[in-house]
């Protein structure tokens, strides 16, 4: 067995050294840059960090795939949820007229809006596929106001970073960046295949989110917030997904 | 994940087979395995048991596969596993529903992926830079022949002892299957696995259509996982064979004892 020359000594060490300053100047360049996710810590953290900076960089604009109408399921998957308690039970016996979506933190103009308000914002129809993170899929109609256009019409500040979203089961909360929230097919959905959209896949609202899987896809959203520091909520991850016992990445575009 | 002498510290010159030594057998120390080629191959395969573990949790939280671009509860799968699933919407013949260790395992699979991906970079970039594919992994030209591959597993079927180069280098079988494994196996799991983010496929489409659909991705890509798991069987059934110990140590150390059969 020969011993370990210098030589090998001196360019292991320098390796090692470059490998580690390396790492710590992309850690330094993602955190500049905004490419490190809200759940970076912990065992994972790495390949999360990794495949957020790597779809950030390479799909920053693309558009989710949409489908020929002939592709839509003829008997779409309604995933059950937890249903969101009395108060939704009563709204719903008066078919959401009384529903309201409060949107407030980072914007100029914090505002409440009924269904029929974001109705009348300028909305789009996309046919995309809703990919659950055990595996299975379908695909769907989705008619709803652009997360954009709500933003805009509140006056959204520069300085927002993220935008929060909450559910009206008090458990449920998620929330994604700009370039998602500003992604014109991020819809606040309120139709499914030319109807309105039925409770048990998220009405009367939900949050389409078609670039990343299904649990991003918060249903009976009531509650927006513009954001520039995720650690005010919750734990600080990101969504209640992420801060679930069993934890979900918060960037699941994967 | 490959093996193959950098250099030989002692020359070994090819002599009559049917010479037997007089003298007790020398033994001389070879060098086997670049460092790189060792480090990317264990990378690998500690990136594999997390991969094919966490691909086996993330399975039965929906052990339904279909075909084209959708499937779920509602629609006729192409085949069902036998088994429980981890989620209570998933119908199975099982009154069970197993643990439900979707979430870690599923972080787990993204990091192990990326941990062999980035090997599987290193080890491409410098086998190229260094000739390592074409020296040790491409048949050699005398060897690219059926008549070659035909002798070759026949030798295997015979349990005929290893030629003496085989301390050396690899074997036609041995090179054919891990280019299987290096240019096939590894990138179909790849794309197959980018093919399910909808993220990548928004900017890459052709990356899920040419495959047929989504689930058409999830189904290949579970198929060739168990090529792969049947390729490493084999592999380990084959260090076994040949001497576990010995081979264990040059994919570690990267040296090789060999019986020279005459000085």
């Amino acid at each position: 067995m020969s011993k370990v020359s210098r030589r090998r000594l001196i360019t292991g060490g320098l390796a090692a050294t470059a490998g580690v300053s390396g790492l710590a100047a992309a850690a330094l360049l993602a955190e500049r840059y905004g490419l490190l996710p809200p759940d970076h810590g912990g065992a994972y953290g790495p390949g999360a960090t990794l495949t957020y900076a790597a779809q950030r960089v390479l799909t920053a604009h693309s558009l989710a795939r949409e489908f020929p109408r002939s592709m839509i399921s003829k008997t779409p998957f309604a995933n059950p949820a937890k249903h969101p308690g009395d108060a939704f039970k009563r709204l719903e016996a008066g078919r959401f007229a009384d529903w309201r979506l409060s949107v407030d933190g980072m914007v100029a103009r914090p505002t409440t809006f009924s269904l029929p308000d974001l109705r009348s914002l300028p909305f789009r129809s996309q046919i995309t596929e809703v990919a659950c993170e055990e595996g299975w899929s379908y695909i769907a109609e989705w008619i709803g106001t652009p997360l954009g256009e709500v933003l805009s019409a509140v006056g959204i500040l520069p300085q927002a970073r993220y935008i929060v979203y909450f559910s009206a089961d008090p458990h449920w909360w998620d929330s994604i960046d700009m370039t998602d929230a500003l992604h014109p097919q991020t819809l606040l959905t309120w139709g499914m295949n030319d109807g309105d959209l039925p409770v048990p896949f998220g009405g009367p609202l939900r949050m389409r989110v078609p670039r990343q899987l299904g649990y991003k896809s918060v249903k009976y959203i009531a509650h927006l917030t513009a954001t520039d520091n995720l650690k005010k909520f919750g734990k600080g991850l990101g969504s209640a997904a992420a801060e679930a016992e069993d934890p979900y990445a918060w960037y699941v575009g994967i | 994940m490959l093996c193959y002498p950098t250099d030989v510290s002692t020359a070994l010159k090819p002599t009559a087979p049917e010479l037997k030594p007089l003298v007790p057998v020398p033994k001389t120390v070879i060098v086997r395995h670049s460092g790189v080629v060792r480090a990317t191959h264990w990378i690998t395969f500690l990136a594999f048991v997390a991969l094919a573990y966490s691909g086996g949790e993330i399975v039965i939280s929906h052990p339904r596969f279909y075909w084209g671009e959708v499937g779920n509860v509602m629609t006729r799968p192409l085949f069902t596993l036998p088994i429980p699933a981890s989620r209570r919407t998933v119908p199975t013949r099982y009154n069970y529903v197993m643990l439900d260790q979707n979430g870690w395992s599923r972080a787990l699979h993204i990091q192990a992926a990326w941990a062999l991906l980035l090997a599987g970079l290193v080890y491409g970039i410098y086998s190229l830079w260094t000739g390592h594919f074409k020296k040790d992994l491409f048949p050699k030209p005398a060897d690219r022949t059926w008549r070659a591959f035909r002798d070759k597993i026949s030798k295997y079927f015979r349990r005929s002892p290893p030629g003496e180069q085989e301390d050396h280098s690899y074997n036609l079988m041995q090179r054919t299957t891990y280019l299987g494994v290096i240019f096939l196996l590894f990138p179909l799991m790849i794309w197959t696995g980018l093919a399910m983010s909808p993220a990548f496929t928004s900017a890459f489409p052709l990356s899920v259509i040419l495959l047929g659909g989504r689930q058409s991705a999830r189904t290949i890509h579970f198929f060739v996982s168990w090529f792969l798991l049947i390729f490493l069987l084999a592999h380990i059934t084959m260090v076994a064979i040949s001497g576990f110990w010995s081979r264990m140590r040059a994919m570690i150390i990267g040296r090789a004892v060999v019986r020279q059969k005459r000085v």
